[in-house]
């Protein structure tokens, strides 16, 4: 992992400047590369590089929950012999996205996302099934908070 | 759980569902992986789709519009960047606050999401969901403290869930027929 590694002065800026406001413009990257006074192909190489080391999981969208397709929250109580199995399970579904072991008896924590409720239910059912754990399912109901990102602390 | 009552509070939710052509899904499968990186990551999306290039910035420009997009840009990964304590900070408030508390929690730039939840009794009576990514257990443990005072929580009950293993993270996958299933292109790290 590199999770230690200095990170350059550009590289700060990317991680930083354009977790949100992302140009919608033919030429993106030109854009953040005139933005930030370097050349196009520098923003590509230092995006691809931060890509390949897992600091950065893609240059995209997040989507707001609850406006396309249905999502939850869920956790499972696993016995901890038990949970590297259950957690694989868990991860071969398309449909989970996040997938954590936290400090609670609920101890297996992750969010699952289908193009209808419909869909949702019946591969948290198949879960179920194939882990003989209950889930406890937690949709959202309303949404505090506009992630607009995260402001990273460079100390 | 109860599925029947899951797809009920599902089906409620689903209200705010936005009205999206066979297009705009198209184009939310072809970015939920990620822009490529090239010069024309738009153009490149175009020909895929077998639209023009205005029209998809156009189309990527009402989604951020009608709120299906919350955001584009880079999405980072906050324990490779030093973030390594991660809580799931979860109370119990009366139904009637929750609202004014989550709104309070927000405002705090080291908030990174607060979602008003279901309780489900007898098990978890927790109704009030945040998330706090600091860089280690004392520090978050700190601004929780600091937390409680501004926003008066001293009388509520609450729980920290601290993450211990990562088992998967990556972005929400809406569409999952077709050719996106086998890209699940997963990092499979576990947290240090």
């Amino acid at each position: 992992m590199n999770n230690d590694r200095q990170l350059s002065e550009l590289e700060r800026h990317l991680l930083n400047d354009y977790q949100h406001g992302f140009p919608l413009s033919p030429t993106p990257y030109a854009d953040m590369a005139e933005q930030l006074g370097v050349s196009e192909q520098q923003v590509l190489d230092s995006l691809d590089r931060l890509q390949r080391e897992g600091l950065v999981s893609r240059v995209g969208a997040v989507f707001r929950p609850n406006r396309v397709g249905a999502s939850t929250l869920a956790a499972m109580s696993v016995a901890e012999e038990e949970l590297e199995s259950v957690a694989e399970i868990i991860n071969s579904y398309p449909h989970v996205n996040h997938n954590y072991e936290r400090e609670h008896e609920f101890n297996l924590w992750f969010v699952a996302t289908a193009g209808s409720e419909a869909e949702l239910c019946s591969v948290l059912g198949e879960m179920e099934e194939r882990t003989s754990h209950t889930i406890l399912a937690l949709p959202l109901l309303e949404d505090f908070h506009i992630d607009l990102g995260f402001d990273l602390q460079w100390t | 759980m109860d599925m029947k009552t899951l797809k009920t509070q599902l089906q409620s939710i689903n209200r705010h569902l936005a009205e999206l052509d066979a297009v705009d899904n198209a184009l939310i499968r072809a970015i939920e992986n990620g822009l490529a990186l090239c010069s024309r990551p738009y153009a490149q999306i175009a020909d895929q789709l077998g639209i023009d290039e205005p029209e998809v910035l156009a189309r990527l420009a009402a989604l951020q519009q009608q709120g299906v997009i919350k955001r584009m840009g880079v999405v980072v990964r906050h324990r490779e960047l030093g973030y390594r304590a991660n809580a799931m900070l979860v109370w119990d408030v009366p139904d009637e606050r929750v609202s004014e508390l989550g709104r309070c929690l927000s405002q705090y730039d080291f908030i990174t999401l607060c979602y008003r939840r279901p309780r489900v009794l007898p098990d978890w009576p927790y109704n009030l969901f945040c998330m706090i990514h600091g860089k280690s257990r004392e520090d978050v443990l700190q601004r929780i403290d600091w937390l409680i005072a501004q926003c008066h929580l001293e009388s509520l009950p609450h729980r920290v869930l601290f993450s211990r293993r990562r088992f998967k993270q990556r972005g929400a996958v809406y569409r999952t027929t077709g050719s996106n299933v086998e890209s699940n292109r997963d990092e499979r790290h576990y947290a240090t």
